[in-house]
């Protein structure tokens, strides 16, 4: 007797009890499709922040000095000198300043606008392009100009696109409009990243203080390790002790998010791959049951000759044909789900997250399903192998 | 002539608590090729011990049974399996066909067991069906047909895979006499063709059908030998009971 006549057996029977069998399956069913879902949903978001990540730039080290009191800062200009000597590794530096509080257009408040203090190289830095008028300039921050450079939300939704040579208020003092950058969204809109203004870090430290931030560039962004350690051991040099500062980059920032959300839809995945067991157990319950019931058929077989291996074979072929077909059907639904969750998304965010499970976990759902099937098919399909043929035979 | 069932001294033992309850105790026969034998009995007289070992579905606790010659008590299940497969054709009282196939599957189990290939399968099965008369109900399920009517496929399941031994558990214990003697009829038909029939009853009258008739009481063959003569028939209660004729 071949498997593919046990296959033959069973999907007879399969179909022969089709409620029973639909309703046995519904644990695997369920466990596969969220499954499926969940790592799809995962695959989704990591691509998002990966792509969100992109956008601020990969190859960007960020340097955070914390305050020291009165001896042993780093200044501004030793910071620059810093990265020349470096110029292997390193290539443009600019100082951030990030100010609080919110600039006035008139008597309007901007009150979800970005303001922060950077050099002329920030825009370059960060992949800005200037759509019109100038960006920042050297000679903005040598003279601390009260000048600055705008997000194109607040050119239209305040200036109605003529920005350029107009005037805005911040910290009570009046900022000469001279540039205004390329829309970045898709959409323009409050607190997005069009609404931002950017000017010189010397005028910005005279307002908010002393800078203590940087933004350094990369040569190679496949050199991250190289670059961080030149930088921190230049900076140990000035500090003498590692706790002043900081060096962290994008791509280590995209890591550490990436890692996380690996790990919460590991947690989800095993959370949802619990049902597929307890699916596997209602499978194993089944097919007990159904060796009970067919105790008599059992001994008939057996006296016409079938040997404990075929029964053995046709129990659990027929149970890890219940437990596939539950997989099959599970990744159809969680497919479905899958394509409903990313027009959902995309409907409810505003923002493309494609919701997208790997073939690879679509393969690995189903294997697991037909594993789980001969596993708790094994018990019963022993359990009906081990009868004695001449009470079965006489079972009622 | 070698027999082609062989009882030496067969005893078989159920343990139940401290008593031992003897179903068989010391049955010693010889069955020749073919040969139409009635094992007779009243219930408890070990007939179905008897049958379940000549059917190879248990063995015997001492004694030795040789089946065509080889020591059936020394098998493994595997190869019990085997000979049933190879050797035995049952049919029993409750037909026990499977439900849910139709009648030329029914018949085609014991075909499928032994590996013949599916093509071949099919004819032979639908052969045996046509020897029973049932060839055009192929199609049927078991539950379409009458009592007779299923007897005679698993009559035809007994024959496809072509045994040394056809062995009937009461076979028309189920049904009215008229089908009763159409089942006994074809029994007979078989025999007649050079089968070798072992029919287990505890009926007399069907009994007589046969041959030769053994009979057995408390385990042990207290009679062996042809239908005809008068003490075949003659239980020795009931001679007892009426008070004369010894045993």
């Amino acid at each position: 007797m071949s498997i593919l006549e046990s296959l033959e057996l069973a999907l007879k029977n399969i179909v022969s009890s089709k409620t029973r069998t639909l309703l046995t399956m519904l644990g695997i069913i369920i466990g596969v499709a969220a499954v499926i879902v969940i790592v799809g949903l995962g695959n989704g978001l990591e691509k998002y922040v990966s792509d969100s990540f992109s956008d601020l730039g990969t190859n960007t080290l960020t340097v955070t000095v914390m305050s020291r009191g009165s001896t042993r800062t780093l200044d501004v200009e030793e910071m620059y000198d810093i990265v020349e000597e470096n110029s292997d590794y390193l290539d443009l530096c600019s100082p951030t300043v990030t100010m609080l509080g919110f600039p006035k257009v008139g008597s309007d408040t901007l009150d979800y606008t970005t303001m922060q203090g950077v050099s002329e190289d920030y825009f370059e830095i960060a992949s800005l392009t200037v759509e019109k008028g100038r960006g920042l300039q050297y000679s903005d921050m040598a003279s601390r100009s009260k000048v600055c450079v705008i997000g194109a939300y607040i050119d239209q939704a305040y200036f109605g696109g003529n920005a350029v040579g107009q005037t805005l208020r911040v910290y009570g003092s009046t900022f000469t409009i001279v540039g205004v950058l390329a829309q970045q969204d898709d959409e323009l809109e409050e607190g997005g990243s069009d609404d931002c203004l950017y000017l010189p870090y010397t005028t910005a430290s005279r307002i908010s203080g002393e800078v203590s931030s940087y933004v350094v560039t990369m040569k190679d962004e496949n050199q991250l390790d190289e670059s961080v350690a030149c930088l921190e051991s230049a900076l140990f040099q000035v500090f003498a002790d590692d706790d002043y500062y900081t060096v962290s980059s994008m791509s280590e920032m995209l890591e550490t998010m990436t890692s996380m959300i690996n790990i919460l839809v590991g947690v989800l995945a095993g959370i949802a791959a619990i049902s597929l067991v307890v699916g596997g157990i209602g499978i194993m319950n089944i097919m007990l049951v159904s060796v009970t019931e067919r105790t008599r058929e059992i001994g008939i077989r057996k006296s016409l000759g079938a040997k404990e291996r075929y029964i053995m074979q046709q129990f659990v072929i027929e149970a890890a044909c219940t437990s596939a077909l539950g997989g099959i059907v599970g990744i159809l639904i969680g497919r479905g789900l899958s394509f409903a969750a990313s027009e959902l998304a995309t409907r409810l965010m505003g923002e493309t997250l494609t919701v997208s499970p790997t073939v690879a976990a679509v393969a690995l759902a189903f294997g697991i399903s037909v594993g789980i099937g001969i596993l708790f098919g094994y018990l019963p399909a022993k359990k009906a192998a081990g009868l004695n043929p001449i009470d079965a035979l006489h079972y009622d | 002539m070698k027999a082609l069932i062989e009882f030496k001294d067969v005893c078989k033992y159920y343990y139940m608590g401290d008593t031992v309850v003897k179903a068989a105790d010391g049955i010693s026969f010889q069955i020749y090729k073919g040969e139409f034998v009635a094992i007779v009995g009243q219930s408890g007289s070990g007939k179905s011990t008897c049958m379940n070992i000549i059917g190879c579905l248990d063995v015997p606790t001492t004694g030795t049974y040789l089946l065509d010659g080889r020591d059936v008590g020394q098998m493994n299940k595997n190869e019990l399996a085997e000979i049933r497969n190879e050797l035995l054709g049952f049919i029993f009282q409750q037909y026990n066909l499977l439900p849910k196939l139709n009648l030329v599957e029914n018949v085609e189990v014991p075909l499928m067991y032994a590996g013949v290939p599916k093509a071949e399968r099919r004819e032979r099965a639908l052969l045996a069906l046509d020897m029973v008369g049932l060839k055009e109900k192929y199609k049927h399920k078991p539950s379409e047909l009458s009592g007779g009517q299923q007897q005679r496929v698993s009559i035809a399941r007994a024959l496809a895979g072509e045994p040394s031994v056809i062995l009937a558990d009461e076979p028309t214990g189920a049904l009215d006499s008229r089908t009763g003697r159409e089942v006994l009829a074809i029994l007979q038909e078989l025999h007649a063709a050079g089968h070798t029939v072992v029919l287990i009853t505890h009926d007399n009258s069907i009994a007589v059908q046969a041959q030769r008739i053994i009979r057995l009481e408390d385990g042990r063959v207290i009679y062996d030998g042809p239908s005809d003569a008068p003490e075949a028939v003659v239980t020795p209660r009931a001679a007892g009971g009426i008070g004369g004729v010894p045993s």
